[in-house]
């Protein structure tokens, strides 16, 4: 078989039957401002991290919604909590616990799974 | 034979807890760690230990502080402690001089009336007797105002007293059962054999012209021992815990013990001392403004006492440290919860009775599953070499305005300068350190120190006190660490900066982190006087109100953030003061939002007043003039 360089693309669609969403509702049942957030990005924005990787609040807050949980989990350790970004959301959102929840949440399913 | 069956219940309570009470003390002495241990035997045999007794005095006797800070609840707890040690003192002393032996029992002293129901009969022993009620009308005095704070604590100038558990209630009314046990006991023995003084034997003989005195007294008797029995009992197991507690933790202070960041027997000491007074609750901001009630340190304490699962508490707190400032017992409030931040103790319960009140002292501290370190991928920074670093910090880059005076101050003072984190530096650790995080925080600490080391400034001047006293406290640095207050101020001194005196009158809001966190009070308010007329507030220094943005607070949400931001504004600018200043950019950005005064760092006052350097050498003698800056503050 000659080989052309092509391949076929994995699946991009969101599976929300698929996807467990334990950690997004982990969160918002502790913290319900995290609902209010319109991934406006202001913080990815501001966010000390960011400044350095390609780490993003914003997205972090998208994917764990979705379920997307892989991503959020190798990377939402990377914050420092610094809190700027609690400073600069529009919407009120308590952020840094946000973070500090989904943390928890990571350890607690982990630690529930072994 | 002098004894009665009825002296038996205050007996058993009395030996009981006694016995409890030395038990108690040497286990914690023993669970010291060695060093502690050799502090306080030094202590004990040394200089502090006559500084020990005195505090005793004034403090769990007198109780100094609390009537400082609020005269008729000191008197309460004064007349109640005071009072009754001296009942026993003179009750000992009367038993031993008036009794039929030296050194006596001490249930004879305490039941003396019994014993010897006819004393009284010479004027000495009449004027003896006089004392001896009046120490009971000042306890008893103190008894109604107790009673009184139950049903309404105003009475007392307290918003807020502190909700008890069954176990204390019981306690407390055996406690209220004591006084007026014996007042009536007393009064009846008196009564019958025409004895007593203005209360006792005024009580008695009213009591005796129309009851059988004699035979009514035996049953007071008996509820005055039983509820001295019960309260003793009950003692270990409830908040009076603290009445022996308290002095040996005096003890362990004075020989210079402090908590650290361990759990371990001083912090026992320390929760076990906290008489759940309630002055913490009524200091604490998230009580007032807020209204979260349920969280102060009065709870932290009675949480871990109760060995109950009080993460849910350590977390939602401003760390302002005003409770600390305000305790009357000095516990040092804030580095337990701190203690309690870091180990997050998993919230296993159960529901028995006997793990509430007897606990696993003690408790190994199980290892945090914490993955690998998460900030490897930080890259390495190209460090310039200058005297002075500057480091903005996160929330300094939030606010331009701080930032840009700081670099103008620094250009106009001539140093070598370098500013560290131009392009946003990383952080300096103390946000994950409030959150309980310290081996993360260690690696940004490290990180950090690198750059700071390979500079090789001698000095690191901040404009954050989150920073501030992260730098001072858990960097190992051998260079001076300042708040860019501090800095202006020894700009000012040595007379690298020459700055104009404005017309503004300024209110200052002392910073959490940079006033009680780091005893940074002096250098702010200077600077400001320097350069404008200061206002004073009613809230300064060790009083000074959080601003209600801290970091220290994970839990509470924007809404009552914003009620105490805009609480603190209303306070600090009752003065109506041109500008409202502070010393810290979260701050800043916290009280800008909720109040139409114009809100400003110190640095951006100090910058708008700076000296234009042309302007500088037309007048090089005396840009500042003395003169008008006297006439201005009339």
């Amino acid at each position: 078989m000659e080989k052309f360089g092509f391949a076929i693309s994995k699946g991009r669609q969101i599976d929300y039957d698929a996807n467990s969403r334990h950690i997004a509702a982990y969160i918002s049942e502790r913290e319900p401002s995290f609902r209010a957030c319109i991934e406006c990005g202001c913080c990815s924005g501001t966010c000390t991290t960011g400044n350095f990787t390609r780490f993003s609040l914003r997205e972090m807050h998208i994917l764990m919604k979705r379920g997307e949980n892989k991503e959020v989990h190798d990377n939402i350790r990377k914050c420092m909590l610094c809190g700027k970004c609690i400073l600069v959301c529009p919407r009120g959102v308590n952020t840094r616990n946000v973070v500090t929840l989904a943390r928890q949440a990571f350890q607690i399913y982990e630690s529930n799974a072994v | 034979m002098q004894f009665d069956i009825f002296t038996l219940p205050f007996n058993i309570g009395l030996y009981f807890i006694l016995i409890y009470a030395v038990v108690r003390c040497v286990r914690w002495f023993s669970d010291l760690s060695k060093a502690d241990k050799l502090r306080l035997q030094r202590g004990f045999f040394g200089r502090p230990f006559s500084q020990s007794i005195r505090e005793i005095f004034l403090e769990s006797l007198i109780h100094r502080k609390i009537l400082k800070t609020n005269p008729r609840l000191g008197y309460m707890h004064m007349s109640l402690a005071f009072g009754w040690f001296l009942l026993i003192l003179f009750g000992t002393i009367e038993a031993d001089v008036f009794g039929t032996h030296h050194l006596n029992a001490p249930y004879k002293a305490i039941f003396f009336r019994f014993f010897n129901p006819d004393h009284g009969q010479t004027p000495f022993e009449r004027s003896y007797a006089f004392l001896m009620d009046f120490i009971l009308a000042f306890v008893l005095s103190g008894l109604l105002l107790a009673v009184l704070k139950r049903f309404s604590s105003k009475i007392v100038g307290m918003k807020k007293t502190t909700r008890l558990k069954p176990l204390d209630k019981i306690a407390l009314t055996s406690l209220w059962l004591i006084f007026p046990s014996r007042l009536i006991a007393e009064s009846l023995t008196c009564g019958a054999y025409g004895t007593g003084s203005f209360l006792t034997g005024t009580l008695g003989s009213f009591f005796a012209s129309f009851l059988p005195a004699n035979e009514l007294a035996y049953p007071f008797w008996w509820l005055y021992s039983i509820s001295l029995g019960t309260f003793f009992v009950l003692l270990p197991l409830t908040r009076y815990m603290h009445i022996p507690t308290e002095l040996f933790l005096i003890f362990a202070r004075n020989s210079g013990i402090t908590t650290g960041d361990q759990p371990g027997s001083y912090k026992e000491i320390q929760t076990y001392s906290c008489s759940s007074c309630g002055i913490c609750i009524d200091a604490c901001q998230l009580n007032f403004s807020a209204g979260i009630t349920n969280i102060q340190s009065a709870y932290l304490m009675k949480g871990i006492r109760n060995n109950t699962n009080v993460s849910d508490i350590a977390f939602n707190c401003l760390m302002c440290g005003r409770c600390d400032q305000k305790c009357p017992v000095g516990i040092e409030l804030s580095p337990i919860r701190m203690i309690h931040r870091r180990n997050q103790e998993n919230p296993v319960q159960s529901g028995k009775l006997i793990d509430r009140y007897f606990p696993a002292r003690l408790k190994p501290v199980q290892p945090k599953t914490v993955p690998e370190p998460s900030y490897a991928w930080l890259p390495e920074q190209e460090v310039e070499k200058a005297d002075v670093l500057y480091f903005a910090g996160c929330m300094t880059h939030l606010t331009p305005a701080i930032r840009n005076s700081m670099i103008s101050i620094l250009d106009a003072s001539g140093l070598n300068y370098s500013f560290m984190d131009k392009d946003g530096g990383i952080c300096c650790g103390r946000p994950l350190m409030l959150s309980g995080q310290d081996k993360e925080a260690r690696e940004l600490i490290n990180r950090n120190s690198q750059i700071i080391w390979k500079s090789g400034a001698h000095t690191i001047v901040t404009s954050c006190p989150i920073c501030y006293k992260v730098f001072r406290e858990s960097y190992y640095l051998d260079v001076e660490v300042l708040h860019h207050t501090e800095f202006i101020q020894k700009l000012i001194a040595d007379g690298s900066l020459r700055l104009n005196f404005m017309r503004k009158r300024i209110a200052y809001h002392t910073p959490c982190e940079l006033g009680r966190g780091s005893g940074i009070y002096k250098a702010p308010k200077d600077v400001l006087k320097h350069v404008a007329q200061f206002q004073e507030t009613a809230f300064e220094d060790e009083n000074g109100l959080c601003c209600g943005g801290s970091l220290g607070n994970m839990k509470i949400s924007n809404a009552q953030r914003r009620a105490i931001a805009s609480d603190v504004a209303a306070e600090l600018t009752k003065g109506n003061p041109d500008i409202l200043a502070t010393s810290c950019p979260l701050c800043k950005k916290t009280l800008a939002a909720v109040t139409s005064v114009k809100v400003a760092d110190i640095s951006e006052i100090v910058a708008s007043a700076i000296i234009d350097p042309a302007e500088k050498k037309k007048s090089k003698d005396s840009c500042r003039m003395p003169d008008l800056a006297v006439d201005f503050k009339m």
